[in-house]
């Protein structure tokens, strides 16, 4: 208090030998400071106290995302936000595991019927070759609305009011909330149809465009039509109408029922519904948006989506943060009431059958560095963490056993910890069409295999994750069908199974892989000359260098060099695509939670050399590519896992990967942070969670009580420094001359 | 004076097209538009297709300087240097790679650099030249030799240090600030205090030895002792008479970076989150945003070039026997 008292005096002074206008603005930011302090609200809070109890959850963003339209958006911090804002037909079940698909937007799960070439209806089991088509019928529920915006505002004329606006009218809009009237209107089966041809708009360059228009009907030929009449157009023509434009493979039965025919079987088309890509797009949206004027001030589609999920894009401003509220159009949606046997003890169940969201507004903030992010949210004012290299130890501890817990710090603020295995894999790649690595003879399998058993991926865990992964056994992670942990699911060309535990072979077994593949202790035994492999990494900064000189060791032991080629993302991909590389690290998340997302990582036809597909191994070996077809198109059951079982015994067989590495995920958050279960399929979670306000407001106050004494001492320590030099100042200025 | 500004333009004209190359090969030679295509496009099936639609579009298929196909002046203008730099001269920015428009992303974003900006120039001159001139003021005395010693050891501490040091200790131990963020309007005041703080701080050591040594240059001529002959306390000596006649090197260093307050400060923005220029460019370099790294480094030039312009002027302005011919 006492500090408090000379800071306002020391403040007056200041004041006195400044102008007026000045005076008034610094009083005012001071009497605002002073204020926040005065009514309760810790001053190094970030945000207005007013906030303080609201239903809010504060997450933050580290890049702005690129894309927002769902016919573009594929990253993760992309469907951070859409898939809050848009609803594709599909969801995966919150709480059930493994990952299960319900309806979404869709009244029930889509029909699934087979077609032959003659358009003749097949039985479900049905041979594979005779199926010409698949046809999914979604019945949508009747009560979906998008969200209100400035698109659907119709004057009494009907005439859509700002879908041309006058360049005078338009001097005074900046952003989309500048727009005075704003309406609704119900979602209809059409708007998924405008939707899927926008998949294939020569404009939108869609990820999934390639994918897609080889699988729905008349898809490919359409994107070619309108490429052609795009081209045709003038440059400034403003909307490119879809409408008008018939797509085969998709049937509108009525507003609420459509019909999707895809080119054969692909059961795998079912996850892709639960993706934004498949969301509803009202052509009011694109045509509001495609108007002169409004692109020049940021106003586009791919900034402010149109949805009718339960959030709304109230705020956009990327450079500092993005703001989703609670669409009051969102339809009714309850909480789940189902889930696996722990989530009820676990306190998962606790909002069961409740309305979603729970949270009035999601705000994400600008954070671009993880010390002032980790630094906010021990102060409350982020409401989770995920935990980086920097910040591992001051929160999570080992027990003896092996397993993390939080360190008694954390446990004392009440933060929780979340462990969950991704569903994904980092690897090291072999360039099967290498002549030193590559190729499917006995003698570069061993190869392969004994530089498997080589590179220690329980230690690369242990010295550069923080213990945060699980070593691969092989193509799929935990979670996904097909997976087997214990004795069954091991590699047994790279590990022994040694009470009850996967221990990685002795090197000396991989010495004599070595001596069999013709390189004794490193050395060609052809030409005598040592062996010399290449590494390509994009990994080339100071913090990367002990990680590389790693994977040196760890070949030095079979007597092999490695020379590490580093290089920019860009021409690592550059090399790849060229088939220029040898060994590679690389990785994999999934799209969807069936193994043929990753299966099809070392199927042929999509090797990466000539077809540029995702096979960057470019491994081919028919048998495991006939396996791969098989499998692909088969429901989960015993003859699937049979045929999984046998394909990743010819990988690990052939070993065109070092099967690295299924990252573990760890995650903080505080008490008030509820309704919290990974999911690593669904993105749209943040409907399910629940905030305790008022118990974060109480512990915000009790962790930031500012500590104003050091200020007071910093002044004092000045005088106390000052005070002798100027005493000796005045009697040197006061002496007499001589 | 007019004639020297209008020809000190004129000569800014061929430097601002020879960096415009510049920063064009450079670019080009690290980052071929097929690359550019890729960041842009993500990372999962991406097709040689939609890379050549991606690079039609916005006009990346065409020659780069020359177009032996074209007719004419459409050799020269039907490429990517003249379709992409040539609006640069006009500051028509255009769109960024990821389709915003730069020109509104500037506007926007150059008000929080510069709230960082000024104050941080501001406060940091007060400081420093206040401190350098009571090192001069306690000259001879222990004050100024553990003073100098405390410069040299500031200075040799790595700003990154400061910033997260500044953030640990008042934002996060004495919690009196927020440890970042931004706000608009007048809310921007509190999350500029910590960085302002500590922007002085980190300058304090290189700051204050430049001025010291300004300032004792000119301590010893014979104005000073005039002054001092004249009676004057050793205060008004300096706060009046050096400080005045030291004008002219202070400029030099101060007039030439304020149009550069706009473009922000890397590495401050960042820690900070603070939504400004900085932070952009940044941003735009990570992303492969060649539009946008362009459009920056010209802005970055133009700028420096007033800069230069403006401290010419300023020298007329604090002594009156300079002549700008």
């Amino acid at each position: 208090m006492a500090v408090s008292i000379s800071g306002g005096a020391g403040v007056a002074l200041l004041l006195s030998r400044v102008s007026i206008p000045f005076r008034k603005k610094a009083f005012y930011g001071m009497v605002l400071l002073l204020g926040m302090v005065g009514c309760g609200s810790p001053p190094n809070n970030p945000y207005p106290a007013a906030e303080a109890r609201d239903n809010t959850l504060y997450t933050s963003f580290e890049e702005r995302p690129k894309h927002l339209d769902p016919a573009r958006a594929y990253s993760a911090n992309e469907y951070e936000i859409i898939a809050q804002v848009y609803e594709p037909p599909l969801q995966y079940a919150y709480l059930k595991r493994p990952y299960q698909l319900e309806p979404l937007a869709a009244l029930k799960l889509p029909e699934l019927s087979y077609l032959d070439a003659a358009g003749q209806p097949l039985s479900e089991n049905a041979p594979d070759e005779l199926i010409a088509f698949s046809v999914y019928d979604i019945r949508l529920r009747s009560d979906l609305h998008y969200q209100a915006h400035p698109a659907f505002v119709q004057d009494s004329t009907g005439h859509y009011r700002y879908h041309s606006l006058p360049s005078e009218e338009l001097g005074s809009i900046h952003a989309l909330a500048d727009f005075e009237t704003t309406a609704a209107r119900p979602v209809t089966a059409t708007d998924y149809l405008y939707q899927i041809k926008r998949l294939v708009h020569p404009q939108i360059h869609s990820p999934i465009a390639e994918l897609m228009g080889g699988y729905i009907v008349g898809l490919r030929a359409l994107g070619d039509r309108l490429a052609q009449d795009f081209d045709q157009r003038a440059a400034n023509a403003g909307w490119f109408d879809l409408r008008d434009y018939p797509l085969e493979g998709v049937e509108v039965v009525d507003d609420h029922h459509f019909r999707i025919r895809l080119h054969g079987k692909y059961p795998q088309f079912r996850f892709w519904l639960a993706m934004p890509f498949f969301a509803p797009m009202p052509w009011e949206a694109d045509a509001f948006y495609s108007q002169p004027g409004l692109a020049e001030r940021n106003i586009s589609l791919d900034w402010y989506p149109v949805g009718s999920g339960p959030y709304q894009l109230a705020e956009n401003n990327p450079n500092r943060r993005m703001v989703l509220e609670r669409n009051p159009h969102f339809h009714e949606e309850r909480y789940p009431t189902v889930g696996e046997p722990m989530d009820a003890p676990e306190g998962l169940l606790a909002d069961a059958a409740q309305r979603l969201p729970l949270i009035d507004r999601v705000i994400f903030i600008l954070e671009k560095e993880t010390i002032p992010y980790w630094s906010k949210f021990l102060q409350g004012y982020y409401d989770a963490s995920g935990l980086a290299s920097d910040n591992f130890d001051q929160a999570v501890q080992f027990s003896g056993v092996g397993n993390a817990e939080l360190t008694p710090e954390m446990k004392a603020r009440g933060i929780q910890l979340q462990t969950v295995v991704g569903a994904s894999i980092h690897y090291l790649g072999f360039n099967m069409m290498d002549p030193v690595v590559g190729g499917l003879t006995e003698a570069k399998s061993k190869l392969r295999r004994a530089i498997s058993i080589a590179i220690d991926e329980e230690e690369f865990i242990a010295i550069f994750m923080n213990g945060r992964g699980v070593a691969a056994q092989g193509v799929l992670p935990p979670g996904l069908f097909g997976f087997e942990s214990g004795a069954n699911g091991i590699n047994r060309q790279v590990y022994d199974w040694v009470n009850g535990e996967a221990h990685r072979k002795k090197i000396a077994e991989a010495k004599k892989l070595m001596l069999e593949a013709g390189f004794p202790e490193g050395v060609d035994s052809a030409t005598g000359k040592p062996l010399v492999l290449f590494l390509d990494t994009t990994s080339s900064g100071v913090d990367d260098k002990p990680m590389l000189n790693w994977y040196r060791k760890q070949l030095v032991k079979l007597g092999v060099q490695l020379v590490l080629r580093t290089t920019d993302y860009n021409q690592f991909q550059q090399k790849m695509a060229n088939g220029n590389a040898q060994l590679f690290r690389w990785g994999w998340n999934a799209d969807y939670p069936d193994p043929e997302n990753f299966f099809f990582l070392l199927f042929g036809e999509n090797a990466k050399v000539g077809t540029g597909g995702e096979n960057a191994a470019n491994y081919r070996n028919p048998e495991f590519d006939r396996l791969f077809r098989m499998m692909r198109n088969q429901a989960d059951g015993s003859e699937r896992l049979a045929l999984i079982r046998q394909m990743q015994e010819i990988l690990r067989h052939d070993a065109p990967w070092v099967f690295g590495v299924h990252p573990k995920t760890f995650s903080l958050r505080h008490e008030w942070y509820r309704n919290f279960k990974p999911n690593l399929m669904a993105n749209n979670g943040l409907k399910y969670l629940r905030m305790d306000g008022p118990l974060r407001a109480a512990r915000r106050l009790q962790w930031n009580q500012p500590i104003y004494w050091p200020l007071g001492l910093v002044v004092v320590a000045l005088i106390v420094l000052i005070t002798p030099a100027w005493l000796f100042y005045r009697r040197r200025q006061t002496a007499a001359a001589l | 004076m007019i004639d020297y500004v209008v020809r000190r333009l004129l000569y800014a004209l061929p430097l601002l097209i020879g960096i415009n190359l510049l920063t064009f090969v450079l670019f080009f030679v690290v980052n071929t538009p097929e690359d550019m295509a890729r960041m842009q496009l993500g990372q999962k099936h991406v097709t040689a297709e939609a890379i050549d639609k991606w690079r039609h579009e916005r006009g990346y298929d065409q020659p780069l300087f020359w177009n032996a196909k074209g007719e004419g002046a459409d050799r020269l203008t039907q490429t990517i240097f003249y379709q992409k730099s040539l609006g640069l001269f006009l500051f028509r920015f255009g769109r960024s790679d990821a389709g915003r428009d730069i020109g509104a992303d500037i506007g926007q974003r150059m008000w929080p650099s510069l709230a960082i900006a000024i104050p941080s120039l501001l406060v940091g001159l007060a400081v420093h030249i206040g401190l350098a001139l009571l090192l001069v003021f306690f000259r001879l005395t222990y004050l100024e030799f553990w003073g100098v010693a405390l410069c040299v050891a500031l200075m040799s501490i790595s700003t990154l240090f400061y910033i997260i040091g500044g953030q640990f200790v008042i934002g996060k131990l004495l919690q009196l600030t927020p440890i970042s963020g931004y706000d608009g309007g007048w809310n921007a005041v509190r999350f500029t205090i910590l960085p302002v703080v500590i922007g002085t701080v980190a300058g304090l050591g290189s700051g204050v030895r430049w001025y010291r040594t300004l300032f004792l240059e000119e301590v010893e001529k014979d104005y000073v002792r005039t002054a001092r002959a004249k009676g004057l306390s050793e205060a008004r000596v300096l706060f009046s008479h050096v400080l005045k006649n030291a004008m002219i090197p202070i400029l030099t260093g101060v007039v030439v970076v304020l149009p550069l307050l706009f473009t922000g400060s890397l590495i401050t923005e960042s820690f900070f989150a603070i939504p400004g220029l900085g932070s952009y460019t940044i941003d735009a370099i990570n992303q492969q945003d060649f539009a946008i790294v362009r459009s920056m480094v010209f802005l970055g030039s133009v700028l420096y070039i007033v800069g230069l312009l403006l401290t010419d002027i300023s020298y007329t302005l604090a002594d009156p026997r300079v002549k700008l011919n």
